[in-house]
Parts: structure tokens; sequence; C-alpha cells
């Protein structure tokens, strides 16, 4: 770091990650010591993306699509081999250190916590590693410690904590030092359904309070769902999708689903734009080719309907078609 | 976010003003040259707290270490007890070989001995997690489980040395008064250098870290008696290759006044500190090689 | 039986898997043995008989004492039986729930490891003594067979000592402590450090009769064959050797008992 250096701070809607062409190949060494062969294979390749500040979204792909190796690349963790990133201003594989100040990064399965220690002195290291001036970290815990309600823990050592609790002091060490950008690996695996919610809230909050640039990388799409404005789907290295919700619903072929409860049974429905793809007694589930409003009065036409809803297809089949590239109608009323 | 502070929280805070002139620079270079240390001891004094909290753990891990010195002192005296003298060494001058050999090596094992868990971190993903804090990974590396139980060592060692220093037939004046404090500071970066580098070998060998004890502790080991009874061979070899030598070895010749007994050079033992600088510099290298090879393999 | 010797072999199977930590294992314990061997060279150079031990007697039990750390872990400061963080971790609960004894199950592991570590780090330890210094080796069949029991028995020796340094966990929050005592002062009791010939003889003859000789001392004497073995001779070396295992194992097995019952009032 050059001391007179001032880094710009973006306004929204200014991109805060741009990612043009990034790739990255590792070399695997198989075989027995001596007959050892090399092979070059790419983790991630040719990935282009702009992340603007203000934006949460969400980085979603099955295990081993390149995902966590993108977040290496970002926090300046990992070199890419090609491409190039700027994060914040700066290039992370270079100015890493930099970078740290500007980035909270918190990884779901491994606490940075003291395990032994009261919570809080985890969190004043944090402020004495990232230099935050007294007064500032002061009023930043009391925050934090308010909207995350730490009050009962502070003070209890993180060994005894809840992963619950835990998860919102890691959040809280995250976010002391105000960065710009805040890099969520996982952030609710494992937590129950209170603490998942408690954590959603408060990631909306600080991003719609703060302006804090959201990424996040998450196999539970509920998370995606009630957080992200825009969602990328990274596959075999490759960005599969990028843009918001209702447009990964129209990319992908998954049709909508109309469930009609009859008055009494009958045979599979069959009308023009529509056919019935699951039956259950007096219940039919009909695969919507056409206006629902034209099925809808065809259906009436010809049997007695006592309750008619819509279903949009939820965004896990959705992505798990994208990941295999079929599309699967019984998942998306998500039985 | 309070957007009248622009910078507020970033490492940038309470940094001169651009132009504030020279000596708000030479302020500037200061805190930065520091920052290592005052974070290692930030670090450092958690782990202590955290070893504090299981007590009866730490006074016996305490006393198993002092008492494994203690032995290897009686082990000292008994070996040239029973042979009189080794390789022209009194008792009272072999112990100031051992002193100053189990002190460089105590004090350098309690600040950066923990970087021979390097493959520990590496594996459990904890290394990444010191690569997003905006802190040295090194100090991280070095700090982690910082134990005072250590000091079951370094203060035995130190107070034996003390004692041999007292008694040795030496004529002291006020040039040599300061000798052994330089000569233990530098066997102690020698040391820490040493380790450093053989823990970087876990950067590329995931197993590595077994064999690196073989120079770590095997280094404490060898320097531990006076290395002339190695013969001429193993003296050579950790005198140009691996610089044991200048832990223990050169600066007792030094101290003792006495000549080398295999007819190697006199100048040898005044290079201890251009020793030890040399090796930290190589430790540095070696670490932002290996280091930069982690950052590109990832594993 | 058969289900301990299945846990035998997979001990056995599962740590010749780590070749590189063995081949790391067999360089730290060449370097070291080399190291003492030199000293203590150097010390007989001076004098060639202390206490009934010459050059060739004090390097032989320099390598014995290498061969013998793959099987004894005896200088191991950390906790070096799985069984130590089961039970700081409480899943020895479930251990606890098997219809074999808890000790057998760990003895037989822990043999298949010790097994591995003889043949793969500790045979080939000795062997680079025997290259490099005047290392005496078992050449008669006699010689051999007593040595090759001496170290069955000091792998039991090792392995119940270590299980109690385990079970303190039962009654302690953390049992680091007692393990760093025990790698520390374990060795130096062992006459890993020095031979106990070079010590004082009151001290050596007192030593001698203490569990941890069993792993060091008593084998090496037993493979020079020396009268000053406790008894005078091969035989009673033996003797003492089976007698600590038996002892250790049984104290073992009492506590586990005791153990268990706590873990059950508990409620695991």
């Amino acid at each position: 770091m050059t001391p007179n250096e001032t880094l710009h701070r973006e306004t929204p809607g200014e991109p805060i990650i741009e990612a043009v062409g990034l790739g990255r190949d590792f070399v695997l060494s198989e075989g027995p010591f001596l007959r050892r062969t090399r092979r070059r294979v790419s983790a991630v390749g040719d990935v282009t993306f702009t992340v603007r500040a203000g934006e949460i979204v969400g980085y979603l792909g099955p295990n081993g699509a390149g995902k966590s190796s993108t977040m290496k690349m970002l926090t300046g963790i990992l070199t890419p081999t090609s491409g190039t990133v700027r994060v914040a201003g700066l290039e992370p594989a270079r100015r890493r250190t930099r970078l740290a100040a500007e980035i909270g990064v918190v990884f779901g399965q491994r606490t940075t916590l003291w395990w032994d220690l009261p919570l809080r002195d985890s969190l004043s290291l944090t402020r004495h590693l990232y230099r935050v001036p007294e007064r500032e970290h002061a009023e930043r815990l009391a925050e934090l410690t308010e909207l995350l309600e730490l009050g009962p823990f502070l003070d209890t050592p993180v060994r005894q904590l809840s992963l619950g609790q835990r998860m919102r002091g890691d959040l809280t060490a995250a976010l002391l030092h105000a960065p710009r950008l805040l890099v969520l690996d996982e952030p609710t695996i494992g937590l129950d359904v209170v603490s998942k919610s408690t954590i959603r809230e408060f990631l909306l909050r600080t991003n719609a309070e703060r302006g804090t640039t959201i990424l996040i990388t998450t196999h539970d799409l509920g998370d995606v769902e009630r957080l992200c404005d825009r969602v990328m789907v990274i596959d075999h290295g490759r960005l599969v999708f990028d843009g918001d919700l209702p447009e990964l619903r129209a990319t992908v072929p998954v049709p909508r689903v109309l469930v009609v409860d009859l008055a009494a049974p009958a045979p599979r429905i069959e009308v023009p734009g529509a056919h019935a793809v699951r039956v259950e007694g007096p219940r039919q589930w009909l695969e919507l080719r056409d206006n629902p409003a034209r099925v809808i009065a065809e259906v009436a036409g010809d049997h007695e309907v006592v309750d008619l809803t819509l279903r949009e297809p939820d965004i896990e089949t959705v992505v798990s078609s994208l990941y295999r590239g079929t599309v699967s109608v019984e998942r998306a009323d998500g039985s | 976010m309070a957007d009248t502070k622009d910078h507020a929280g970033t490492p940038g805070s309470g940094r001169p003003e651009p132009g504030s002139g020279r000596p708000g620079r030479v302020r500037y270079t200061a805190t930065t040259l520091l920052r290592p240390f005052v974070d290692y001891r930030r670090l450092a004094w958690l782990w202590v707290r955290a070893f504090a909290q299981y007590p009866l753990s730490l006074v016996l891990m305490s006393l198993a270490v002092t008492v494994s010195v203690l032995t290897q002192v009686g082990a000292v005296v008994i070996l040239f007890g029973h042979a009189g003298a080794l390789a022209g060494f009194s008792v009272m001058e072999g112990l100031l070989v051992f002193g100053l050999a189990s002190s460089a090596f105590g004090i350098a094992d309690m600040f950066a001995g923990s970087v021979e868990r390097l493959g520990n971190h590496i594996r459990s993903g904890t290394l990444d997690a010191m690569l997003i804090r905006p802190v040295s990974p090194l100090v991280q590396v070095a700090a982690d489980e910082f134990s005072p139980r250590r000091l079951g060592k370094v203060v035995p060692a130190l107070a034996i040395l003390g004692v041999a220093l007292s008694e040795v037939d030496v004529e002291w004046s006020a040039a040599k008064v300061g000798l052994p404090v330089l000569m233990v500071l530098s066997g102690t970066l020698i040391c820490a250098a040493i380790w450093v580098i053989t823990g970087c070998l876990q950067f590329f060998v995931a197993d590595a870290r077994e064999a690196a004890n073989s120079l770590t502790y095997g280094g404490q080991a060898l320097t531990e008696y006076p290395i002339a009874i190695y013969g001429q061979e193993v003296v050579r070899s950790v005198t140009y290759v691996v610089p044991l030598a200048f832990i223990s070895w050169q600066p007792a010749l030094l101290v003792l006044d006495r000549p080398d007994p295999l007819g190697m050079p006199e100048q040898l033992r005044y290079l201890g500190p251009v020793v030890a600088v040399l090796l930290c510099l190589c430790a540095a290298l070696t670490w932002r090689f290996g280091l930069r090879h982690y950052r590109s393999t990832g594993s | 039986m058969r289900v301990h010797f299945a846990v035998y072999a997979r001990g056995l199977r599962r740590h010749s898997t780590y070749r590189a930590a063995l081949v790391a294992g067999l360089i730290t314990n060449s370097v070291f043995g080399a190291i003492n061997a030199m000293v203590l060279l150097a010390v007989f150079s001076a004098r060639p008989q202390i206490n009934g031990y010459d050059a060739s007697d004090a390097v032989t039990q320099v390598f014995v004492g290498q061969m013998l750390i793959a099987v004894t872990m005896i200088v191991n400061t950390g906790p070096s039986l799985d069984l130590a963080e089961r039970i700081r971790t409480g899943e020895v609960a479930n251990d606890l729930l098997r219809p074999v004894s808890l000790q057998g199950w760990c003895l037989s592991q822990d043999l298949g490891r010790a097994t591995c570590g003889f043949l793969f780090r500790g045979v080939p330890t000795f062997l680079v003594g025997v290259v490099l210094f005047d290392v005496v080796a078992p050449y008669e069949i006699a010689g051999a067979l007593a040595f090759s029991t001496s170290v069955v028995l000091a792998a039991l020796v090792g392995f119940a000592l270590r299980y109690l340094y385990s079970l303190c966990g039962f009654w302690m929050l953390d049992s680091r402590g007692v393990w760093a005592v025990a790698g520390l002062v374990g060795p130096i009791l062992a006459g890993m450090i020095l031979p106990l010939p070079l010590f004082p003889p009151a001290i050596g003859d007192l030593l001698r009769l203490l569990p941890w000789a069993s792993m060091v001392q008593i084998p090496a004497e037993i493979l020079l064959g020396k009268e000053s073995l406790p008894g005078g001779g091969i035989l009673s070396g033996l003797a003492l050797q089976a007698l600590w295992a038996a002892v250790l194992l049984g104290l073992g097995a009492w506590i586990t008992a005791t153990a268990t019952r706590r873990v059950v009032i508990q409620g695991g």
C-alpha cells in the first residue's frame, strides 16, 4: 500500500467487481510416483461478469463447478491463469492485503472466531487487525449487537455457542470494518429455520441501509429467493446463466403448473394448451403450454372445479434443470 | 454507512494526509514496519488467554518442558563426567554450548515454531481464512497457538547459559559483555529462519513435516554439543550448507577465545549476525515463493 | 478374536498407505539416531567402558530406541491414540456400545499400526544404524526370537501406557498436559536420551524396573544379552516386560469399566 492512495468509493450502480475472461487451470498429477502423468484441467474457464455496487448476487452451481475457485480469485487467495478481475478497483491477486480491508468474507463451514474465548475478544481483535478507530468500532459493534441480538452471548466462549449464534458472530466479525463488499460462502448451512431468517433479514437490511454489495454462494435456494436480485449460475467452470430470477425462470423451459381440485375424480385431463402430468384422486396437475386463462376456461367447461392454483416453477427446479439440461415437471410443484 | 466518512475503517484511516510533510511520512513508514510485530503481539496474547482456560494442562506442559530441559542438562553433565572433556571442552564449556543452543532454539520455537503446522492449515483451509485478513499470513501462522508453556524451556535454558557464562574462564571486558546477547539473538534468528524454510516445504509436499523435524529438532540436538565431536564432514556441512554451526559452536569459540580444533577459518566466528540476516532474507524469499506456489495451485 | 484380527488388519492397511509419512519418519529417526550415536561415540572414545557398556553397545541401544519409536510412539508429545480425541468429543459413547471391549478394539488397531511402523520405518532405521555404525544385529535364531518377543512386549507396554494416558480424558477436561509430560519424560525414563548404564548405578537399576524401561532399555539389553538385566538374564528381562504388559492392560481394563459406568450413569 502506498501512503497516499485514495480508493474511489463506488456510488450505487457503479461496478464493484469486474471479471473479464477469468480462468483458472490446475495441473493434476496422477498415478504412481515414477509413472506420474500430468494433466491440465480447467476449474474456471473464461468467465465474464460485472457486479454493481449495491447488488445482492447469488452465485450458484453444483459442487466442483468452479464456485470456490472463482471466490478465491475474487478475494485474492488464488491467482488467475487467464483473464482479468478487479474488485473495488484493485487487482485481487496483486493487492490482496489492501483488498482485505475493503471486503468481508464469511465461510459458513468454518469459523474464524477464537474457540476458547468470549465472542467479544474475537471481535475486538478484528478492530486491531483491520485498524478500525476505537470510536467507530464501538459504534458499529453496538449497532450490529442490536441488529443481530448478540447481547446475551457476547461474553460467552465461542465453543459454547450454537451454530446460529456462531454464524451471527462470524457475520459481525466480517462487517466490523465496514467492508463495501461482503462475500458469503454458504452462510446458512446447517442452520435452523429461525436462524436462517434472522440472517437473511439482517443481510437485506445491511444491503439496503449501508449499500453493502453482497455476493453469496449457497445451496439453499431459500437464500436465493429471499435475498438475490440477480443470479449467476456456473457449471463446469462456465457461466451458464446471469440475470434476475424472472429471467432465469423464462430462460429455462420449465412450464408453469396449474393445480386443479375437481369436485369428483375424473380421467386424466387433456385440453388444448395443457395436459395432466399427475393425478391424485380429485386433484390434477396440469402442465401449461399456453395462456392459463384459456386453459382454465377449457377445464371449467368440462369439469366442476372446486379450486385452482397456479404454481411458478421454484428456483431449485430451474437451477437443477440448468445444470442437467433437462426439465422435470414432477419436481415443479415441490413434491 | 456514514457517507460523510469516505474511508472510515480502512487501513488508510489514521494515515497522514497527502502533503502533511516528512515527519508524517516517517511516522507512517515506522508504523508500517512495526505492523507485523504489533499484529503478532495481539494474536499471541489471545492465544495465551485461550490456553489459560485450561490451567492444569498449561502447568503440566510447562513443567514437562522444564523437566525435559533439565534432564538434557543432566545428560550433558553425565556425559562430560564420564568422558572428562569432549572436543577439548570442559563440563562448563559444554554447558555454555548447550545453553546457547537451547536458548536460541527455545526462543525461536516460541515465536516461530508453529510454522511447522503449515500443512494442517493448508489441509483444513485455515490458511485461506488467513489470506483474507489484512495481516501477513506468515505472522498469523507463526503466532498460531502461541503458548507460554515454551517459557518452561526458554527460562531454564537462559539460566544455564548465565551460569555457564559466569563459570567459564573468560576475561570479561566491556566489549565482551554485550556479546552473549548478540549471539543469542543471531542464534534465534538462524533457528527461526530454518524453521520457516523447512515449514515452507509443506507448501509443496504435504507430509514434509516430520522430515523437516530432522532439520529443526535434529539441528537442536546436534548443536547442543561441541560439534567438533561429529567429525570434519559434519562440521563442514553444518557450517557451509545448513549454517547450524553459527548457533552455538562458533559463538562459543569466540567467547572462550579458543582456536578451532578442526582448523577452520578463525573469521567464521564473527559471522553469526551476518549469517542470521542472510538466512532470514532467504526465509522471507522462500515464504514468498511457497505462498505464490500455493496461490497458483490452491492446494 | 476374528473381530480383533479384522481390526488389526485394518489398522495395518490404513497405516501402510501413509507412505510419505513412513519415509519422513525413517529420515527423522535415522538423523536422530546418528546424532545420538556420534555423541556417545565421542564419550566412549574417551572412556571405552562405562558400567559394562562399550561404544558398540551404546550405539546399538540408540538404534533400538529409534527403531521402536514407530512401535511404542514413546516420543509423541500429543495424543497418539484416536481414543484420546474420541473421549474429548464424547464419540467414545458409541465405542462403548460395541460388543467387543474398548481396550481390545484399540489394542488390535494399534498393533496393526505398530506392525506397519516396525516393518516399514523401524527396521529400515535400524539397518541405517547397521550400515553407518557398529550396531549389533541379532544374528542367531535364539537371539532373534528373544528380541522379537521383546519387541512385541514393548508394543504391548507402549499401547497400555498410552491407553491409560487417553483414559485421563474421562476425568480431565483436557488431557494434552498428560500427553506432554508422557512424551517428554517417558523417553528419559526409558533410556532413550541416555542408556541407563550411563546413569549412576542406583538410579539406573531403579529406572530399569519401571514400565518405561520395557520400551527401550530392556529390549536393547535383551538384544545385547546383558547380565545387567533385572534378574540377570534374557528370560527374566522378558518376564519383567510381560509382567508390566499384564499389569498395565489389567489396570486399563479396570479403569475402562469404571469409566463406562460413569458414562452410562451420566447418560452418555
